[in-house]
């Protein structure tokens, strides 16, 4: 039963390191979102700092709803996803492992950049932990939320706006506890309350959502 | 047991749903009307808040209904998918619109209470917040049914979905009162809660149980509706517009 899991992880990532542009796509659009925001605001560095744990949240979760479109559309194309289902291996852990090999072609990258773009924002250094603490817990949650609603939107050609109606509201919880961690950082408060809770939700989200994405693409392959 | 199996069979069910959901509407009317009369016209002026605390007789049912139709929703979506049942199915698609209808009501009623209590047409209070992303699940739900084509698959998807919301529900209450009590809170979020005065408390719960009846009399007219679009190619369905 395991072996699959790793199968698949080994498939996935392979597939992802073989089209390192995509990847950089990810962090050139974190990047973009970041760097763009000061523009619109003005650079004073009190607004700045003040707006910088929404504006880092919200730049994950839009750049969550882009990527998260295809996470399974290319095995939806090529047939693989079929055999996924025929197989005899369970689906939901089939699904976490995609999850998981998604979050560290994607997720991961933006916690690894989060400490440039938030000095960048003129955010203190010692909030940086936290920061990247928060990235790490609430960016899994993301994924394995996210991919709930990709998969019921499987068969549709276009369901970019469709999808994020379905799932921003299911990621409120994540932005709260995740911006609330980073500004009570920022302003010097204890943060480990926030950091449990993102973790409760990160937890809630592996042992949940697999099965619901399971029951999600065999919905959307009836 | 036996007379539930019936309503497993869609001819029966649009045929008794009819009586079932005439039954609903007469007192749910009646009772809808009788405690927002009673609401308005009868119940003493509140001694903070004047006359304006009465939108309360419209503005609670709605609030009630929002929680109590999603929750129905999800009930009804996860038998669905165990059991398959299509009836099931089709209450979750045909509760969304009138669950959100009310979700909406509430919103619209409370920030015009809003108004003279606060001084602004919207606060970020807790509750007002998670209202507001209760209305757009409720939409997420309506719009994934009306996105795909094929109404078995859609209303399965539209199952999963409200369960899956469900369970966020208490989880976005929860995350939400927690961000708003890290901000410092608007000077009057909340009134104090005295007892209520029987006088005021009637006409409300006669309001909640009457605007609860008619829920129950839109969703099963939505139902048929949607029962006869769904069948639409079946013999039973032609039999009854050619009976008509």
């Amino acid at each position: 039963m395991l072996s699959v899991f790793w199968a698949v992880l080994r498939r996935d990532l392979l597939l992802a390191f073989r089209q390192r542009g995509v990847l950089v796509h990810h962090l050139l659009f974190f990047v973009l979102v970041v760097a763009l925001f000061p523009l619109g605001t003005g650079a004073s560095p009190a607004i700045l700092v003040t707006v910088s744990p929404a504006l880092i949240w919200m730049s994950v979760l839009l750049a969550a709803l882009l990527s998260l479109q295809r996470l399974f559309k290319p095995d939806y194309e090529d047939g693989t996803l079929e055999q996924y289902l025929l197989s005899p291996e369970p689906l939901a852990l089939i699904a976490l492992a995609k999850v998981l090999a998604y979050w560290l072609a994607s997720g991961l990258i933006f916690v690894l950049a989060s400490p440039l773009l938030v000095l960048l924002l003129g955010v203190p250094a010692s909030a940086v932990p936290v920061i990247m603490a928060s990235l790490l817990l609430g960016t899994p949650t993301l994924g394995l939320v996210g991919a709930i609603g990709t998969a019921l939107t499987l068969s549709l050609p276009r369901a970019g706006l469709l999808l994020s109606l379905l799932i921003f509201p299911l990621y409120v919880p994540v932005l709260i506890f995740g911006a609330g961690a980073m500004r009570a950082a920022i302003e010097g408060l204890p943060a480990a309350g926030a950091l449990y809770l993102l973790a409760a939700l990160l937890m809630l989200g592996i042992s949940t959502a697999p099965f619901a994405i399971a029951a999600a693409l065999k919905i959307s392959m009836e | 047991m036996l007379w539930l199996h019936r309503f497993g069979s869609l001819p029966y069910f649009y045929r008794v749903s009819r009586p079932i959901a005439l039954a609903l509407a007469v007192p749910g009317v009646l009772l809808a009307v009788y405690g927002v009369y009673g609401g308005l016209v009868n119940a003493p002026v509140d001694y903070q808040q004047g006359d304006a605390f009465r939108i309360l007789y419209i503005h609670v049912p709605s609030a009630w209904l929002s929680l109590f139709g999603y929750t129905s929703m999800a009930i009804a979506g996860a038998v669905a998918l165990v059991w398959r049942l299509k009836l099931a199915e089709i209450f979750v698609v045909a509760a969304a619109p009138v669950g959100a209808s009310f979700t909406f009501l509430a919103l619209v009623t409370g920030s015009i209470w809003g108004k003279p209590m606060w001084g602004t047409w919207w606060v970020w209070d807790a509750r007002l917040t998670s209202e507001l992303i209760l209305l757009f699940l409720y939409l997420g739900v309506i719009a994934l049914h009306n996105a795909i084509e094929s109404p078995r698959s859609a209303a399965r998807a539209c199952a999963l979905l409200s369960v899956v919301g469900v369970i966020n529900v208490p989880i976005i209450h929860f995350s939400v009162e927690w961000w708003n009590t890290l901000h410092q809170g608007p000077t009057v979020t909340r009134f104090g809660r005295p007892a209520m005065e029987m006088a005021m408390l009637w006409p409300l719960l006669c309001a909640a149980l009457g605007f609860t009846l008619m829920f129950g009399w839109l969703t099963l007219w939505n139902m048929r509706a949607q029962l006869l679009w769904r069948e639409r190619r079946s013999r039973w369905v032609k039999k009854v517009f050619s009976d008509a």
